[in-house]
């Protein structure tokens, strides 16, 4: 497992060196992640809490079926999310090719790989707002639910408050990424990160994006799927 | 740093760890979505039903696994840095089991004393099929907002 370690684990508490063997920032970008990985567990509990406590729930394959462009009694549950998906997860990928690039000092592929993680973040938020409007025009937003429940009884408002609240937050944290992500653009092209000598801002802005992604996977299973 | 050390013994491997890790989470991802449209027609009550939904999210928690060991690279970190980090997450199992539990629980207490929360359960609202713009929001905004009053 640890096998870039040299230190021998009796020695790591004794001082002068990190017992964490990581840069102190990349350190507090962790536990940025996991203090944020309890908030949005708490969203999600809570809506899981919600739902066992009520009799009935909207079916997930009759809100979410349709699709841009197509026409519009489509029925294609599933389809359009599973892209949201796919596109988050590559975007993640490229990501970790900038994070690997910058630990060789590869200049021109941390760009090249920065710019695809962009320019999936921002396809991923195109996505989500057709969607968004999408339901909007339906009648779904805060607060009013157009949809009925699996078995044709009336629904509350949970399941769109839920909905709506959780995948925002989730679109505001994809959002502030591709914010972080063209920062660290400019600073890679303005050569800062040459100057310092090391790509470890990268690397942070990574497991920011990674976390994204991996929220992404909660959201999608407990909305879309189960 | 420690990358410095480390990326030296696997520099060759770690684009194709890359390219490993992103094929697992693409396969991951298609099962589950092949088991999301097996689940479609399904009756809601049914025990195979519970038991998809029960292995997607198996399915859920390996890709959580692999995003955060191989991209996140977690896996490849000292093991201090790694406890710090997933022991404080396993408070997840008693937040989840005590609320879900919480939750269920009140839905049979309101079922058992709260007749008109039964009874709300039970009516169902026929205009859904033909209408499909104008009516919605007549039709079914009206009985959402008596039920918030129940709860």
């Amino acid at each position: 497992m640890s096998t870039s370690t040299t230190v021998t684990p009796t020695k790591l508490w004794s001082g002068g060196k990190s017992p964490f063997n990581v840069e102190y920032g990349k350190l507090m970008m962790w536990y940025f992640l996991m203090s944020d990985a309890f908030t949005f567990g708490a969203f999600l509990i809570s809506y899981g809490t919600i739902r066992f406590s009520t009799n009935g729930w909207p079916d997930p394959n009759e809100v979410f079926k349709s699709f841009p462009f197509a026409p519009e009694g489509v029925h294609a549950p599933l389809v359009f999310v599973s892209i949201m998906t796919f596109i988050l997860i590559i975007s993640s990928v490229t990501m970790v090719l900038a994070v690997h690039a910058g630990q060789n000092m590869d200049k021109k592929k941390v760009v090249t790989n920065l710019i695809w993680t962009i320019l999936g973040g921002i396809a991923f938020l195109s996505c989500q707002a057709w969607e968004w409007n999408h339901l909007y025009h339906e009648g779904a937003w805060w607060g009013s639910n157009p949809f009925l429940n699996h078995d044709g009884t009336a629904s509350s408002t949970n399941f769109t408050n839920y909905f709506f609240t959780i995948t925002g937050f989730h679109g505001f944290h994809v959002f502030s990424g591709v914010i972080i992500n063209i920062v660290m653009l400019i600073m890679t092209l303005m050569d800062k990160f040459e100057q310092r000598g090391h790509y470890l801002m990268i690397e942070k802005a990574g497991l920011y994006w990674h976390f994204v992604d991996l929220v992404w996977v909660f959201v999608f299973t407990c909305f879309y799927l189960v | 740093m420690s990358h410095t050390a480390t990326h030296e013994e696997h520099n060759g491997g770690a684009v194709k760890e890359i390219v490993r890790v992103t094929i697992i989470l693409s396969v991951l991802t298609a099962v589950e979505l092949i088991l999301g449209f097996w689940m479609m027609g399904m009756p809601l009550d049914g025990r195979l039903r519970l038991a998809i939904k029960g292995a997607i999210i198996i399915l859920m928690l390996s890709k959580a696994f692999y995003i955060v060991g191989y991209f996140m690279h977690l896996k490849h970190e000292v093991k201090n840095l790694i406890m710090t980090i997933v022991v404080p997450l396993g408070l997840f199992i008693w937040f989840i089991t005590a609320f879900l539990i919480d939750g269920n629980s009140f839905r049979n207490l309101r079922n058992t004393y709260d007749p008109y929360f039964k009874e709300r359960s039970t009516i169902k609202v026929e205009k859904k099929a033909e209408a499909k713009h104008e009516e919605k929001k007549t039709e079914t905004v009206a009985p959402v907002e008596e039920k918030k009053v129940v709860e």
